[in-house]
């Protein structure tokens, strides 16, 4: 690539620049399909002593803090967890949020960029779709880990049964149920279709268990122009179609807050309040993630480049002024109206004994982004992003906790308030979230095509640098 | 269910101006609702388990300071914030005493009902709290000893309610004013709380009630108490 933009004569160094931005993430240096096809492999079936290394250390933690932690939870009882009288939730619904909002990434990097035809996006349609449906398994977990009594947990089921009872279709709790399961369901077969043709692809060079798994996968994809016809209508009514969903799964999320009555949580804003934050953290841990692939899989760094991860960082930028917006929004409102009650518990956040969340929020989701990513440099040096994109989930973990425990403790009795501070389970179960989260990741880095391919060959073949007078512009030809 | 309807609507006075602060109504509650005693450290962690609890506020500056107690338990909405956030309907209104219950064999412990309490009635049952073995003789036939997981709060002592029913029923005539008293009532030395039928304006507790003395908790938020309490101190005595 370096060749050919160098050789572009420069007119206007200003504009210049711009230009070469456009052109940047465009991959204009394609490779044969088979080498890139090989490329993938290579890095599908390449494993080193220090994979499996991690994966045994990531199935361990995740065996033993995760499942054995929460089965000594349910044995025991919630009680070993630290919440208490006034804070009935804590860290556990801090986490469903929390995971809930990473896989937003997912969807927004793939589905909204495709539809809006952002052609930087095709590298990595992947790699954030299946940070969804992980994302998503991670904090599935958390609805059944926070019950009193896990296993009943099918009665917020709507299941005909013989006491003819359905479940409280008024509750935001069956909301949520109903709203996880149908972006779950969704967002996996989002990630299926575009799959397909890469899973051909894997089926037609693998043998032995590889090769029966692609080739039940595949479907029987032969490439054909039929398939290909159905398969493009497939996936842009998908990503349409996904795009809703996935904003209404974050908003149903808010409404568990602002349906209910407690002060404080019963913001009008919360709704979008909760989607920026959610594609704001999503956004950081695909980047974060691209980081570590590129670094750690082979090959990975022709098909992830400094300058997606700077296209990504401007996005950041963007939410992270967004999130600001709605931050400032929520506690203006909420000023105006001038609740007691709300306006001491704004207060406390800011004064109170976990203040320093608050500010730390501030600073990992304002303050940082604000001060470095407006920086071309610093958006193209992947170990700064990696940081920066870590510490901007850090912030929005600590936005969450602000939101549910601090509010929880400091409601309109004072007789009642109280302090929470996680405990051993929290502690545990959330590690073993974050390790089963990275588990099937370092799985699934290995059986399935991390890159889609014949994404980034279309991409190629549509992209193509025209001359216009004196200067060259970037072009994208109209596949679909 | 409603087959049988009593016209009763159970309410109840509390006479802050007379309460002082004795905790007897907080121990005749936990007897006779079975309520476990959950030991010394997690009470200071803020897991004690009371259906009814007073709440202590200080007025004015030291030395000149007075206590105000506040006997709080769970109000019975009429609009109850608790019962539309349960996902399996596990806290209702009773149609028959038209007062809010939990449903212990159905409540699954999404602890949602209790942060959706303004006045934090509610109490959970983080572990399965043992009776050691005399001990268990005090135990209350009538009311559900419930296990780990599960949220409980005040009756209004349903059982009670239940019994003086059945009595009256039993007599055949209808039911007196007094024929039910709940055990904080009941063990409440100076009289301060006061528990009957609001249909009934003629009763102890709708004359109460309609003291000018009279709030209700958290009024402003709509969700129409059925405690009334009558203020203390100051201009309107005591």
């Amino acid at each position: 690539m370096a060749a050919e933009t160098q050789s572009i004569p420069t007119v206007h160094p200003a504009a210049h620049d711009e230009e070469e931005d456009h052109r940047d993430q465009l991959m204009f240096d394609p490779r044969p399909r088979e080498e890139m096809n090989h490329m993938v492999m290579d890095a599908m079936t390449h494993t080193t002593p220090r994979y499996w290394l991690a994966v045994g250390i990531l199935g361990a933690i995740v065996a033993v803090c995760l499942f054995g932690m929460w089965g000594y939870m349910i044995a025991t009882g919630m009680g070993l967890a630290g919440i208490r009288k006034p804070v009935y939730w804590g860290v556990f619904i801090v986490l469903l949020v929390f995971w809930i909002g990473i896989s937003h990434a997912g969807t927004f990097v793939s589905a909204i960029l495709r539809v809006f035809k952002a052609e930087f996006r095709r590298p990595f349609t992947r790699a954030a779709e299946l940070m969804t449906t992980f994302g998503l398994a991670a904090g599935a977990l958390y609805p059944l880990v926070h019950l009193g009594r896990v296993w009943v947990f099918y009665w917020m089921i709507p299941y005909p049964n013989a006491r003819w009872l359905w479940p409280n279709f008024r509750s935001p709790l069956v909301w949520d149920f109903l709203a996880i399961t149908t972006y779950l369901l969704s967002s996996t077969i989002y990630l299926f279709l575009p799959l397909i043709p890469d899973l051909a692809m894997a089926r037609d060079r693998t043998t032995g268990w590889r090769h029966f798994i692609y080739k039940t996968l595949s479907l029987g994809w032969r490439g054909t122009e039929a398939e290909w016809f159905r398969l493009r209508k497939a996936i842009s009514i998908f990503a349409v179609a996904i795009i809703p969903v996935m904003f209404s799964v974050h908003t149903i999320v808010s409404w568990d807050f602002a349906v209910a009555q407690t002060a404080a949580w019963n913001s009008t804003i919360f709704g979008p309040y909760f989607i920026i934050g959610a594609i704001l953290s999503g956004v950081s841990a695909v980047v974060t993630i691209l980081i570590i692939l590129r670094s750690t899989m082979k090959h990975m760094d022709y098909f992830i480049r400094p300058e997606h991860i700077d296209a990504l960082g401007k996005l950041l930028l963007v939410f992270s002024m967004a999130w600001g917006y709605f931050f400032f929004n929520d506690y203006m409102v909420s000023w105006y109206g001038g609740y007691e009650a709300v306006r001491q518990i704004l207060t406390l956040h800011a004064s109170g004994p976990s203040a320093w969340i608050w500010y730390c929020m501030l600073i990992f989701n304002i303050g940082i982004p604000w001060l470095t990513l407006w920086n071309k440099k610093i958006r193209r040096t992947p170990w700064a992003m990696f940081i920066i994109t870590l510490l901007i989930n850090v912030g929005m973990f600590f936005e969450r906790y602000t939101i549910i425990p601090m509010t929880l403790g400091h409601q309109r009795m004072p007789f009642d308030w109280g302090e929470y501070s996680p405990r051993l389970p929290e502690i545990s179960i959330g590690i073993g979230s974050l390790a089963l989260f990275m588990l099937l990741y370092l799985l699934a880095s290995r059986v399935i095509p991390l890159v889609p391919v014949w994404e980034v060959q279309e991409g190629q073949e549509a992209h193509s640098l025209r001359k216009v007078g004196k200067t060259t512009v970037p072009s994208v030809a109209e596949l679909e | 269910m409603a087959e049988e309807q009593y016209p009763e609507k159970w309410g109840m006075v509390i006479d802050q101006d007379i309460c002082t602060g004795c905790q007897a109504c907080v121990t005749a509650c936990s007897m006779e609702n079975n309520i476990p005693f959950t030991g010394e450290e997690e009470v200071a962690y803020g897991r004690g388990m009371h259906w009814l609890r007073i709440q202590r506020y200080w007025e004015g500056e030291y030395p000149e300071v007075s206590p105000t107690h506040t006997p709080m338990m769970c109000q019975q909405c009429g609009h109850a914030p608790c019962e539309p956030v349960c996902p399996v309907f596990a806290t209702v209104h009773s149609e028959s005493e038209s007062i809010n219950l939990q449903v212990y064999n159905r409540c699954i412990g999404t602890r949602y009902c209790a942060n959706n309490c303004p006045y934090i009635a509610r109490s959970f049952n983080w572990f399965d709290y043992e009776v050691p073995a005399p001990m268990n003789y005090y135990l209350n036939p009538s009311v559900t000893v419930r296990r780990r997981g599960v949220m409980e709060k005040c009756t209004f002592c349903v059982q009670r309610i239940y019994a003086g029913q059945e009595t009256a029923k039993k007599e055949g005539r209808a039911l007196r004013d007094g024929d039910v008293v709940p055990a904080c009532a009941q063990a409440c030395p100076v009289d301060a709380i006061i528990f009957g039928d609001l249909t009934d304006p003629n009763s102890r507790v709708s004359q109460a009630a309609r003291s000018e003395r009279g709030y209700t908790q958290l009024e402003e938020l709509g969700t129409a108490p059925r405690v009334t309490y009558l203020k203390g101190g100051g201009t309107y005595g005591g």
